[in-house]
């Protein structure tokens, strides 16, 4: 049961590790702002997730695990919010998604505000 | 494995930091600043338990909300009409391309 | 970086960055209180600030080259001071052989709380604390002296009511959001307040999570829905009672024929004592710092709404 315990909050741990560097990745490579944001959007929350819960499997003292649980409801409400509030003023403040027709790097000034 | 998590976070955090300095454009930065804030919440309660200190965990609560109202802050202050609609910040852009 | 807004946010990230150093330092109070002031407020006032003097740095006027060789040297000069210190942690620093080994010793006894830092700060250190919620108390008042404006009515307060609904008018889910998170935050901040006894927080770190939740409310809701909801009066008010509620305490105990702020003889039991002044000097510098920042805030943004 011990074994059981401690190789799935391992693998959490790792997973969440994996997600937040392929985040990390995503910020560094994407070509515009708004791919950056979808990376580090999607991977942030899941990965957070993902460590917060292996965190919890490794504790058994009730008060640490509720103390956990109050930051993960945090995370998953929070991060989502925050990207979607940052996604909604970059694109009301006119900066353009790169696509096809406008092929510069990290998005261009749209030419009708 | 605990050890191995903190090191990817450390790693992350890099990486949020370099792109908060290359810009280009206000909401990259913005952006870096809530993933290195969602990155400092995950280092400070692995290094919690690496460190055998479970009460880390308020201040990683505190972070945790102390980000959202920043991050809500400058979205607030940057929708408003003293800064016009520019979104790129002109100094940086330019020294960069 | 010409950008004051750019500035301001690497600013964040530093102040994120130092919270992480303390806390690998096991310094977890000053953590706290970096990670509520220099990550949260602060960034939240300089932005404030920023709005008001407009976001582009003006052209240089001089040579930054003479001041970098300057900070340079004395920057070296410093480093060089430290190589003479005594190593990090050795036992024979002179800092851990005049008044640290009591408090590590005794703290427990003569106050009877657990968290040795609360006790040095506001029992030990009471005089300095003082000295520091006063501060706080004054750059309050020279904001309110200095950027208060009279209450305009009229044409100003309707347009700037419209401005702000049809500003947020579309952030619905950011207005759900908030209103489920500030009861908790709240409820974190009295947590922070009366938990410092026992583990990291006090009265600093919870009225400055007291005042975010405030400013929370204030940002998405828009300035004149908070001040029909807070009333400004009141906050000047208590930012004057915490002050008089930490100089009380120590008069009381003046009174009471012990030194000023020597919690000892408030009660029959010193330790009692010493509990209920602790306590209630923390709870005096919570009421200041949540007011004086709530003023600062309103202050800074409602100069910016009238023009």
């Amino acid at each position: 049961m011990d074994i059981v315990v401690n190789m799935s909050s391992g693998l959490c741990l790792l997973l969440g590790s994996f997600l937040c560097l392929s985040g990390g990745i995503g910020i560094i490579r994407f070509p515009d702002f708004y791919t950056r944001m979808h990376a580090v959007g999607v991977t942030d929350t899941l990965g957070a997730g993902m460590i917060l819960i292996g965190l919890m499997l490794q504790n058994p003292d009730s008060l640490v695990i509720i103390k956990l649980l109050m930051i993960l409801v945090m995370t998953i409400f929070i991060s989502p919010v925050a990207s979607h509030a940052l996604a909604k003023a970059a694109f009301r403040n006119d900066l353009v998604p790169l696509s096809d027709r406008n092929e510069h790097k990290g998005g261009t000034e749209s030419s009708n505000p | 494995m605990l050890i191995a998590a903190t090191l990817a976070i450390l790693v992350v955090m890099m990486m949020a930091i370099i792109r908060g300095f290359i810009g280009p454009t206000l909401y990259d930065r913005i952006l870096a600043v809530n993933m290195f804030g969602t990155k400092t919440v995950l280092l400070i309660s692995l290094l919690g338990f690496v460190m055998g200190r479970p009460e880390f965990l308020d201040i990683a609560i505190v972070y945790a909300l102390i980000n959202f109202i920043s991050i809500i802050g400058v979205l607030h202050f940057s929708d408003s009409a003293a800064f016009g609609n520019d979104p790129h910040d002109t100094g940086s852009t330019k020294k960069e391309s | 970086m010409r950008d004051l807004f750019a500035v301001v946010m690497m600013l964040g990230i530093f102040g994120l960055l130092s919270a992480s150093f303390f806390v690998v330092m096991d310094a977890v109070d000053v953590a706290f209180t970096e990670a509520s002031v220099g990550a949260g407020i602060s960034t939240l006032l300089m932005l404030t600030a920023v709005t008001l003097t407009g976001r582009l740095e003006d052209g240089e006027r001089h040579r930054p080259m003479w001041a970098l060789v300057v900070v340079f040297i004395t920057g070296g000069l410093l480093i060089y001071g430290t190589l003479d210190m005594p190593y990090f942690g050795s036992a024979d620093a002179p800092i851990h052989q005049h008044v640290a080994p009591r408090y590590i010793h005794d703290s427990m006894q003569e106050t009877g709380l657990p968290n040795i830092v609360t006790s040095v700060l506001a029992s030990y250190r009471g005089f300095d604390t003082f000295g520091e919620v006063v501060v706080i108390f004054t750059a309050g008042m020279g904001v309110l002296a200095l950027l208060t404006m009279g209450s305009r009515t009229g044409i100003h307060r309707v347009m700037a009511d419209s401005i702000f609904y049809l500003m947020h008018e579309q952030h619905l889910i950011l207005r759900i959001l908030t209103k489920i998170l500030i009861p908790f935050i709240l409820l974190f901040a009295l947590y922070v307040q009366f938990h410092g006894d026992f583990g990291p927080g006090g009265g600093f770190q919870a009225g400055v999570i007291f005042a975010a939740a405030i400013i929370l409310y204030a940002m998405v809701f828009g300035l004149s829905t908070a001040r029909r909801v807070i009333n400004r009066t009141f906050f000047k008010l208590l930012s004057a009672i915490g002050v008089l509620l930490y100089g009380g305490v120590g008069v009381v105990s003046l009174l009471n024929g012990g030194n000023f702020l020597d919690y000892n003889v408030l009660a029959d039991d010193p330790v009692a004592g010493q509990h209920l002044g602790i306590l209630l000097i923390e709870f005096g510098v919570g009421c200041t710092v949540a007011s004086v920042m709530v003023i600062i805030f309103f202050n800074f943004s409602g100069r910016r709404e009238f023009p």
